[in-house]
């Protein structure tokens, strides 16, 4: 186990430096001078120069790319072309948004999509199962920031119906932008978990389909075995374990997929700022975050592994 | 001989026991029609070719049968109560406890997920209302009843640590957890090596012995049968066609279809490697079932009248066959010997 920890960590190196060179390479893929499109079309010589200054846009590429390598070790990843603040201190604020947004994404989606995969798998071929299925299929196919678009329409707007209807003639519950409070939250953690739900719901159905039908479902039934708990407690947790793997990475895709909804939703996360700072051309913001991003990304991926392997090593001796 | 007629003495009576398998295009008859049973303190073998419908027969016995499979007629009788009246939680009170099973599969018949321990007190804790530690203390017990060393360190344990043979002691152990009155074993060392079946037969035999119960062993393997069994019932396509004490069977059978399956046993003086005779032919698939004796299309002295379907008829000894050659319809060669070539195992 501890061998395998070591080996899987190492295998992310060559990862991160791959990510770190398609990160540094980002602001020489753009066509023309970088410095001019960050100054701005119309804006004067020596304040080009002075952004190539600042940055080392004059050193050989294998140079920057080290420079910028080594203070990013260091926790340094340059200021920012607008604001002069760090970029460290730009992201450290959106951080935890992004985070939080994440986390409570996958709550939802772990949550929703346990439930909806267990009743669909011990209904199997019933029509709630139907109907639970097609709910995924659409929770599945529809596109992210449509979702929040509708939501946004329907419970933070609100409904154009008349009064006389009732419950539903004033359905603006929701906050439809920023981030901290109830109101704020629900809209975009449903926008972004219902995939991940829809996902979490497929995997779970199938998975528990194969594990009912295993050999130890039997041998618990003819000890007596309520047939409830022969679901809950002998086949959901062999069930859950590529669950886990589908959630984790799910969590990781939630970290960097959350660039849609926080624009729809306005919310300050990493996913904004990118997107922000693409529009300001202010690159050195754009590369820290995408370079924390995908860190993040890749750290999830290797606990996921890990929680995986931990969980399957009572089933495959290897 | 005669224990099989008084049903005050038998634990089990499955009558006419039909289970099906309803597939898109037709309905499988898995067990058709099975009728045998088992006296108090006895062992009986069942014995018949892979797809002969004995594990079905057995899964229903506990109604552990899954769809598409449903029980669809005839009655299991167990201590004079027909369990297919019986109501599901009823059942649950029942199996585990008064009828226990082990599987084919040691391998995969154990939950991956829960320790040894755990799994033997489960039934503790369902049928006897044991705290944890009292059911674990009784889960060692059992384990150090079924031979294996060390039980305070292998209650602990994973399946994933155990060898199969280990394996299939922890299913004896948590069969036998508590004392049933009935254990269902199908083929419980067909996944082991020769060596590992031995023990574990012996292991069977001996607590059968000692907690007095009756005993259902499915197998396909005679050998064993002959060192187990007091009665064996000879199943094929879906039905019974010999039921005897196992002298009898291994002395004077009387199917055909067991004299198939006595010959292609290889004697004990014999090389294995020579050639041993087969009974011709195989198992029709559910689609091409004679309507008749299942067996006459293999059947060496198969005759008119075994175009139609001989019942199951019984003897002064109580034994049991379903063969027109013993009945006064027969109408193949009236000097027919049905016996098997070599029948020096009974001695
Ligand atoms: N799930 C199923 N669907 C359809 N038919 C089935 C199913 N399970 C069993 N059967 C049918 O039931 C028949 C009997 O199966 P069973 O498992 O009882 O055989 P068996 O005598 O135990 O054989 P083996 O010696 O291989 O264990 C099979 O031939 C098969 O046609
Ligand atoms: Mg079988």
């Amino acid at each position: 186990m501890f061998k395998f920890i070591v080996r899987r960590v190492l295998q992310t190196i060559p990862v991160l430096i791959g990510v770190s060179i398609l990160v540094f390479s980002l602001m020489h893929l753009v066509p023309g001078n970088p410095a001019q499109i960050m100054a701005g079309e119309s804006a004067p010589k020596e304040q080009v120069e002075n952004i190539e200054e600042r940055l080392g846009l004059n050193d050989p590429l294998p140079v920057q790319y080290w420079n910028y390598i080594s203070n990013a070790v260091q926790g340094d990843l340059g200021s920012s072309i607008r604001s002069g603040r760090d970029v460290t201190t730009e992201i450290s604020g959106r951080f935890w948004v992004t985070v939080e947004l994440a986390v409570y994404s996958t709550i939802l989606s772990v949550f929703m999509g346990l439930i909806a995969g267990i009743v669909s798998a011990t209904k199997q071929y019933t029509f709630t199962d139907v109907i639970i299925m097609i709910i995924a299929l659409f929770g599945l196919s529809m596109p992210n920031f449509w979702l929040g678009l509708m939501l946004i329409q329907w419970f933070a707007i609100g409904t154009d119906l008349p009064s006389w209807v009732p419950f539903f003639d004033d359905t603006a519950w929701f906050k439809p932008s920023g981030w901290g409070s109830f109101e704020q939250i629900v809209l975009p953690v449903i926008t972004l978990g219902t995939a991940g739900a829809a996902i979490v719901a497929r995997m779970t159905r199938s998975s528990m389909l194969e594990v009912v039908g295993q050999d130890y479902i039997r041998t618990a039934r003819a000890k007596g075995v309520k047939e409830r708990v022969v679901i809950y407690r002998h086949a959901l947790k062999n069930a859950l374990i590529p669950v886990v793997t589908v959630v984790g990475l799910q969590f990781g895709t939630l970290l960097g997929g959350t660039v849609l909804t926080e624009t729809v939703f306005a919310i300050n996360g990493m996913g904004k700022l990118i997107i922000d700072s693409i529009q300001a051309r202010d690159f050195p913001i754009v590369q820290g975050t995408i370079l924390v991003v995908a860190l993040l990304f890749v750290l999830v991926n290797l606990l996921v592994d890990i929680t995986y392997r931990f969980l399957n090593k009572r089933i495959d001796l290897d | 001989m005669s224990t099989k007629t008084n049903s005050n003495e038998n634990i089990l009576e499955v009558n006419e026991l039909k289970t099906s398998f309803f597939t898109d295009e037709m309905e499988v008859k898995a067990v058709d029609g099975v009728t045998f049973a088992i006296p108090k303190g006895k062992t009986v073998g069942l014995v018949g070719e892979s797809g002969s419908g004995k594990s079905i027969s057995s899964l229903s016995t506990l109604r552990l049968i899954e769809r598409p499979g449903k029980i669809v007629g005839g009655e299991i009788k167990f201590k004079g109560e027909n369990l297919l009246e019986k109501s599901e939680a009823q059942m649950r009170k029942i199996r585990g406890n008064e009828i226990s099973m082990i599987f084919q599969e040691p391998m995969t018949s154990l939950n991956p997920t829960y320790t040894v321990g755990q799994q033997i007190s489960e039934a503790y804790k369902i049928h006897e209302n044991l705290g944890k530690k009292q059911a674990i203390e009784r889960s060692i017990e059992m384990l150090k009843l079924v031979g294996i060393p060390s039980p305070e360190k292998r209650v602990n344990q994973y399946p994933h640590e155990l060898s199969g043979g280990m394996r299939q002691r922890v299913m004896i152990a948590m069969a036998l957890a508590c004392n049933p009155e009935l254990l269902i074993a199908d083929e419980p060392t067909t996944a082991l090596d020769v060596t590992i079946q031995a023990q574990i037969l012996e292991l069977i035999k001996d607590l059968q012995e000692r907690l007095n119960m009756s005993v259902l062993l499915i197998t396909h393997d005679l050998g064993v049968v002959a060192e187990t069994c007091d009665y064996v019932a000879v199943m094929y396509c879906g039905k019974i066609v010999e039921f005897a004490d196992v002298n009898t069977i291994f002395s004077n059978p009387k199917h055909p279809y067991t004299v198939g399956l006595l010959d292609s046993l290889p004697p004990h003086d014999r090389d294995i490697k020579d050639d041993l005779p087969v009974i011709r032919g195989s198992v029709p698939s559910p689609a091409e079932m004679p309507e008749g004796c299942r067996f006459a299309p293999r059947c060496p002295f198969a005759s008119e009248v075994c175009k139609t379907l001989p019942t199951l008829e019984t003897d002064e000894n109580g034994n049991q066959i379903r063969c027109w050659i013993y009945s006064d319809k027969w109408d193949g060669d009236p000097e027919v010997k049905v016996h098997a070539k070599n029948t020096e195992r009974t001695s």
